[in-house]
């Protein structure tokens, strides 16, 4: 008996065996379905390659806010204004979810019964509702909007409609290049000087009134410098001219129900991983920094905070990650992103299904482990430093 | 190890191993068949449930072909963008879905189109509160648009030809269309004449709504297959041409039966009553007469459903046959 399972008995070689049979299998059933694959597409004369990349486009997109696109473009290019709009609706989704979860999440711990009971009430709302019918429920609340005849005029030069949402758009003239100079310079000095506060205040104990200071750097500098040079900035109004209005800058529908759907639906999610971060942090430290004096709002954000970010920001790189992810829904709404632009309209255009799919994927991969990256640089840096 | 190989062999066969798609069907005991999601006049659920339209009585024709029974077949939505994978992965065995016949299509998707059931083209559709009375007058305007779709490309071309801009709102299905331009979010929306009409009829006051005089396009709108079966080819492409000849030897649903102690011979040849066509379709040797029996022919298809008597209001223009003006011609039954 013992000699039939000699090697079997021996650990290492079981450990070998078992794991060459995994690969092994794995292997395989690449293989298999490689070979399927192409079987298959050859089999249904499915034309493969990449060559389709380089071929005109043919149709328009008209949501393009960074690349100028007409239909002799060519699919490479469908897929940059692709992938620009998927990282517009993401970042801008990111931006507002975080702010919007770390209010709600703080505001949730609040001793007023109602605050807390209200934002309980909308964190399971959002939440528990599938995301893909509150992007639609969104968008069939902006298409009942005013039609563009009958726009909603605020303050005289915003206009809102069913097309979307109209604003002047600034035109930067000659001198404006100054201005911006200035706003540059000020940000960077007034981030060093915030170091140069700190470290004094290390040192001495003494100190420095580094927002006021860096307001007025930042927004007052260049404002004067603004007003020297003869205030070289003007608006480009939005009008009415035939179906749509002309100039000016313009939000569409399709967009604000992808920011707005998103963006609620992971400040939910966030809101609750602050809520559990803060609760993290024990009772102790908050009564121990009550009891050497220091203020409730100065509490929170040097004494719990700082302690509550080393728990909050590793799920919240995951709702980064699923926000982008989920940002793919545009097709829904016929928001042009990645998915309906490239995933979509070159795919059935081309018939490259496989090319198309595969591209899309790697570049949502992508995406997703850069997010990965910098929120793990992030991570390490608010961590824990024994010293 | 050995027993796994050869499951793995099994599971490769059963997959890239294709019978006919004549026997699949045949075994199957029905035929599925890729639709759209529903464009009143071609493919729609009616009042009762049943689909109905020219598209869906290709699918039927099709089904009486192979069965002798115009109820043994399962009808397939597909949007614009999923009728051609889900034909290519054998999800159905044919398209009767308003798709037109371009080369790339035939060529390159490794499709196989078997003939034309709808002679179409592309057109507009404005409120006619817009006062637009020709396309070239659209600069600027905000157009719906089905992606996936030639008439995709069709825009595009025009508006660059013509000079003038305009601005795509890209939507999935019709009723999305619909939806879209009854709320006013587009001004215009752009398809085959044939659906404009058919969206103009859906509308709560259709007089609101005007169809603009240019047509844009050639939109010959067929069945199609995969490329490569020949057999079911041929089955399909002379479900139709059979309903075509039918109106040509003046053969209706009502007279087929007297038609049978006909003595012209091309219609004793269609209703199986000489020669075994049928069976060189392998198919039963009256399958040509079940299918105007069950179906009609195809004036009277027309008639049902898209014709000037239904609420769609389309004359049969180049749809007539060719004796009567139109293109519409098979090919001899012989």
């Amino acid at each position: 008996m013992r000699s039939n399972l000699g090697f079997f008995s021996d650990e290492k070689f079981r450990s070998i065996f078992f794991q060459t049979l995994v690969v092994g299998l794995f292997a395989l059933g690449l293989f298999f379905v490689i070979s399927t694959t192409s079987y298959n597409l050859e089999k249904r004369n499915i034309a493969t390659g990449w060559s389709f990349l380089q071929n005109p486009a043919g149709f328009d997109i008209s949501f393009s806010p960074f690349l100028e696109f007409k239909s002799t473009d060519t699919h490479l290019k469908v897929y940059f204004v692709g992938v620009l709009n998927t990282l517009l609706v993401s970042v801008t989704g990111c931006i507002a979810a975080t702010i919007l979860g770390f209010i709600l999440g703080i505001v949730r711990l609040s001793s007023n019964w109602l605050l807390s009971r209200l934002v309980y009430i909308y964190v399971e709302f959002s939440r528990n509702v599938p995301l893909l019918l509150q992007i639609i429920l969104w968008y069939s609340i902006l298409i009942q909007l005013p039609r563009v005849k009958q726009s909603l005029q605020v303050l005289d030069v915003f206009y809102i409609s069913n097309r979307g949402l109209y604003s002047p758009r600034p035109i930067f003239e000659s001198g404006f290049s100054y201005v911006s100079i200035a706003i540059v310079l000020a940000l960077i000095s007034s981030f060093l000087i915030n170091r140069w506060a700190k470290k004094r205040q290390d040192k001495t104990g003494q100190q420095f009134p580094v927002f006021s200071s860096s307001i007025g750097l930042i927004f007052i500098v260049p404002l004067i410098l603004f007003f020297i040079l003869g205030s070289p900035l003007s608006f480009e109004h939005p009008e009415l001219k035939g179906f749509n209005f002309k100039g000016g800058l313009v939000i569409r529908p399709e967009f604000i129900a992808m920011f707005l759907a998103l963006s609620i639906y992971t400040a939910a999610f966030i809101s609750e991983i602050v809520r559990a971060g803060i609760m993290s942090v024990s009772k102790g430290q908050r009564e121990a920094s009550a009891a050497i004096g220091l203020k409730q709002t100065w509490i929170m954000r040097l004494i719990i905070i700082p302690q509550a970010l080393r728990v909050i920001v590793p799920p919240l790189t995951s709702q980064y990650l699923n926000l982008t992810k989920n940002s793919s829904l545009g097709i829904a709404v016929g928001y042009a992103d990645l998915v309906h632009g490239f995933g979509g309209i070159s795919l059935n255009q081309t018939g490259q299904a496989i090319e198309c799919m595969a591209i899309v994927m790697a570049t949502y991969l992508s995406i997703s482990l850069t997010i990965s990256f910098f929120m793990n640089i992030y991570n390490r840096s608010i961590q824990f430093k024994e010293k | 190890m050995k027993k796994l190989l050869s499951i793995f062999a099994v599971v490769a066969f059963a997959f890239s191993a294709h019978a006919g798609t004549l026997d699949d069907v045949k075994n199957r005991g029905f035929l599925k068949c890729g639709v759209t999601t529903g464009l009143a006049g071609f493919a729609a659920p009616d009042d009762s449930g049943e689909w109905a339209g020219l598209d869906a009585d290709m699918c039927r024709a099709v089904a009486v072909a192979v069965f002798g029974d115009r109820s043994k077949v399962e009808f397939i939505t597909t949007t614009g963008k999923s009728r051609f994978p889900t034909l290519a992965s054998g999800e159905v065995d044919m398209l009767a879905r308003n798709t037109t016949w371009t080369i790339s299509r035939d060529v390159n998707l490794g499709f196989e189109f078997v003939g034309v059931n709808f002679y179409d083209g592309q057109g507009f559709m404005v409120p006619s509160a817009l006062g637009v009375s020709s396309a070239t007058e659209l600069d600027g305007a905000t157009v719906c648009i089905q992606t996936g779709t030639t008439t995709e490309l069709n825009l595009a071309d025009f508006f660059r030809l013509n000079g003038i801009s305009y601005e795509a709102l890209p939507i999935e299905t019709n009723d999305e269309g619909k939806e879209n331009l009854f709320a006013g979010r587009c001004d215009v929306y752009t398809t085959d004449a044939s659906g404009l009409s058919s969206t103009r009829a859906a509308a709560s006051n259709p007089d609101k709504w005007v169809v603009l005089p240019e047509i844009i396009s050639k939109e010959p709108l067929g069945p199609l297959v995969r490329h490569g079966d020949h057999q079911w080819g041929d089955v399909v492409r002379w479900s139709l041409n059979a309903m075509i000849i039918a109106e040509e030897l003046g053969i209706t649903s009502e007279n087929v039966d007297a038609q049978t102690s006909s003595n012209v011979p091309e219609v004793l040849r269609l209703l199986g009553v000489e020669g075994n066509y049928g069976e060189m379709l392998e198919l039963s040797n009256d399958w040509a007469y079940q299918i105007i029996k069950q179906i009609g022919n195809y004036s009277e298809s027309y008639e049902a459903n898209v014709g000037p008597d239904t609420p769609l209001e389309i004359a049969r223009g180049l749809n007539a046959l060719w004796t009567q003006g139109g293109i519409l011609y098979a090919p001899p039954f012989r």
